[in-house]
């Protein structure tokens, strides 16, 4: 009986102290790649400590698809088990109807600061889905000390000088460290192929896979070209094993200083960077190379923060939005892990160009990046990807001809789009 | 005599009486397991045949919209065929997954009989050994497939070192990202894994076995060989059918291994990967579950193939 209401009483007072001196707890799906957790746990807690609630950082998968197919579940099936999601460029048109709009939540003269294209990429129907907070593009990154051992004064322009000068500083590389490659990048089979291969199309010249009206394009000389470029690529200046590569594959090799040049996202900067890794110091950025005739070409990526429009606390997860995506957090995070802000007047700022020389050099390849077709694709874009991923793998693996696959997924596509998208 | 018609007349009605209370006490006893069942095995299926007839994006439809046969076959405009039938890719996936079936299930059973034969002989350490052999078969999937997916990496993952000095690979290549010899790389995951699963079942059987046969056998100068293949095999037989059903229909709806090694990859892509990447990465529910039932019904084939042709007996 006593120990009953010593329990009680215990309970009790634990219940009343939590309540009081807690605000909400706000659940957030943020990022896994790189350092992404610790970073949105660092601001998360920032906010939290300043306004008295509690943030809970979920762990989520490291691959863009899985993530897309863990919250489309759980938005279509209505939950509010989480209450902010971080969610990639190409997301809002898939799951938008399942968003809050923030539109009134964010203050205009805030929202004006961010790039336009990005906020018109986050309006849907008139309605702001998502704040942005990250942009992406890709990048090469390549060995500064590498190039110049081998009497390179620049990176390269064309994606057949990258094939010399990395064919070049494999063969005396191997000499002393026999898994040395030349160039790694994503190939696995995923959403990440998706934006290697755009570039490379791209790059040519042939197109942005479906054009802005809805017309498929794939199927063109341009895209062969630059496939049966990338495919000579593989199982020489490229491991034969780039097949089964995401972001952080790549960045493995490279950052383990077993590679010339890689393909990725602005964050493997700051991981590469970072004290302990071997190759600390050592890496140059540099816009991605071109075709013949072509003009570089970079994937538009990035990650917006969006509020699950049947959470419990839609005002403690808009405050929590306005927070991350402000100016402040924006230019904490883009000196700390080297994320892209989407805050035009921070590539400005002398304290992030500091951190991030390459910010400054590579502007014009950040506000030119291309888009993948998720706007004219709408509800289809991941059944569009899936097909161009699918066939860009099967050149890669030799499995198809540039010839066969650009026709194939052109049919494909075709077939995806029905009567129209 | 009088009394004696009553009785008779009475002994079948009540015999009647306790056989009607004896089978509606088994209704009884079995309703619990037939609503369970109906729940979580009957409702899902039905749902799922039910979704298979519908287009259902879980993103933009707010509810399944009823369109016949279409998910598994209908006509363009142009007149050509399209839809889950005519999809090379979903051919694909069924022929890889029946490979991957076939060559596994053969391994894992092949090896199994041999650990079986082995831990069911008398030496000093069985237990441990038996205790041993299991541990491949303890640890959750996800955990040995990312183990084998670290040592079939092509830069430092040890397999692929193993192959380099054994010239079988060269540099930045692997027997995972080889589309030729992906299969099979999977398929050695899977032995791994699962031919201690098999040994364990057919050591059962061989338990069954009464040992003064094997006395007999020798008193009559039977060789070791002879009475594995007169006495053992056929007697082991059924433990071994069982086993092999189990198996097989395990392995055509594996999905977990070859998804965290391989991804989507089309080479190594399994019927259930094909359905997950209509069902959740698309978003296609209809279609996606018009998948599953294909898959279903192949199984069920695949059943009623070993049940009828091997005669097996489930009592």
């Amino acid at each position: 009986m006593k120990k009953a209401t010593i329990l009680a009483g215990l309970t009790f007072a634990l219940v009343s102290g939590v309540a009081h001196a807690q605000g909400v707890t706000l659940t957030f799906a943020c990022d896994s790649v790189g350092s992404g957790y610790d970073q949105c746990k660092k601001g998360a807690d920032a906010w939290a400590k300043k306004t008295g609630n509690t943030v809970r950082v979920l762990q989520v998968p490291k691959e863009t698809g899985d993530r897309l197919a863990l919250y489309q579940q759980q938005l279509g099936a209505k939950s509010k088990d989480v209450d902010v999601y971080m969610i990639d460029v190409v997301w809002p048109g898939l799951i938008g109807q399942n968003l809050a709009d923030l539109s009134k939540s964010i203050p205009k003269a805030e929202l004006d600061q961010h790039f336009p294209a990005i906020v018109k990429n986050n309006t849907i129907n008139g309605k702001l889905v998502g704040v942005p907070w990250f942009t992406d593009a890709g990048v090469l990154y390549y060995r500064t000390d590498l190039l110049q051992k081998y009497g390179y004064k620049s990176a390269p322009k064309t994606w057949a000088e990258l094939q010399t000068m990395a064919q070049k500083i494999q063969e005396g590389e191997r000499k002393s460290n026999p898994r040395f490659v030349g160039f790694v990048f994503q190939g696995k089979n995923y959403e990440g192929l998706t934006c290697d291969a755009l570039e490379w199309v791209n790059s040519f010249g042939g197109g942005e896979i479906v054009d802005s009206s809805g017309k498929v394009t794939i199927n063109n000389p341009k895209t062969v070209a630059a496939l049966k470029q990338i495919q000579s690529f593989v199982g020489t200046i490229s491991p034969q094993a780039v097949t089964t590569y995401a972001e952080e594959d790549a960045r493995n090799v490279f950052q383990g200083g077993n590679a010339a040049f890689m393909r990725n996202w602005p964050y493997a900067y700051a991981a590469g960077q970072a004290e302990g890794s071997p190759i600390k110091g050592k890496i140059g950025v540099a816009a991605l190379p071109a075709g013949p005739g072509g003009k570089p070409a970079a994937t538009l990526g990035g990650w917006q923060l969006a509020a699950n429009a049947y959470s419990a606390h839609p005002k403690e997860a808009a405050d929590l939005i306005r927070y991350l995506t402000g100016k402040e957090e924006q230019k904490r995070r883009a000196i700390d892990a080297s994320y892209n802000p989407t805050i035009a007047s921070l590539y400005k700022d002398q304290d992030v160009l500091k951190a991030v020389p390459f910010f400054g050099s590579l502007y014009d390849v950040f506000t030119n990046a291309v888009a993948r077709p998720a706007t004219v694709t709408k509800s289809k874009y991941n059944q569009v990807s899936n097909a161009f991923a699918t066939g860009v793998y099967n050149v890669l693996t030799k499995k198809s001809t540039p010839e066969a696959a650009a026709s194939s997924i052109q049919s494909q596509i075709t077939r995806i789009k029905g009567r129209g998208f | 005599m009088a009394t004696s018609t009553p009785s008779t007349a009475r002994r079948p009605g009540r015999n009647r009486s306790v056989e009607a209370t004896r089978s509606r006490t088994a209704i009884w006893l079995l309703l619990p397991t037939i609503i369970v069942l109906a729940l979580v095995a009957g409702y899902p299926l039905l749902r799922t045949i039910y979704l298979s007839f519908t287009e259902y994006n879980i993103n933009t439809d707010p509810a399944p919209k009823g369109i016949g046969f279409d998910n598994y076959a209908f006509r363009l405009d142009d007149g050509t065929l399209s839809g889950l039938l005519t999809d090379p890719q979903w051919w694909q996936a069924v022929w890889t997954t029946v490979k991957f079936t076939v060559s596994s299930v053969v391994l894992e059973t092949l090896l199994g009989l041999g650990m079986a034969l082995v831990i069911n002989s008398k030496f000093r350490a069985r237990g441990l050994l038996r205790t041993a052999i299991l541990v491949p078969w303890a640890v959750p999937t996800v955990v040995s497939a990312q183990m084998w997916n670290w040592m079939y990496q092509d830069n430092f993952g040890i397999i692929s070192q193993w192959g380099r000095s054994l010239g079988l690979l060269e540099a930045g290549q692997s027997f995972v990202a080889n589309p030729n010899t992906a299969l099979g790389a999977l398929v050695a995951v899977d032995v791994w894994k699962t031919a201690p699963f098999m040994a364990l079942l057919i050591l059962a059987g061989l338990q069954s076995i009464p040992s003064d046969m094997y006395e007999a056998a020798d008193v009559d100068g039977a060789s070791k060989v002879r009475q594995f293949f007169r006495l053992t095999l056929p007697l082991l037989t059924p433990a071994l059918l069982v086993a092999l059903i189990f198996r097989t229909l395990d392995a055509l709806r594996v999905f977990d291994m070859p998804y965290i090694v391989k991804g989507n990859a089309p080479e190594t892509m399994t019927m259930s990967i094909y359905a997950r990447q209509q069902m959740i990465d698309n978003a296609q529910f209809g279609y996606g579950s018009a998948v599953s039932v294909l898959i279903f019904l192949i199984i069920m084939i695949f059943t009623v193939i070993y049940v009828t042709s091997l005669r097996v007996r489930f009592d």
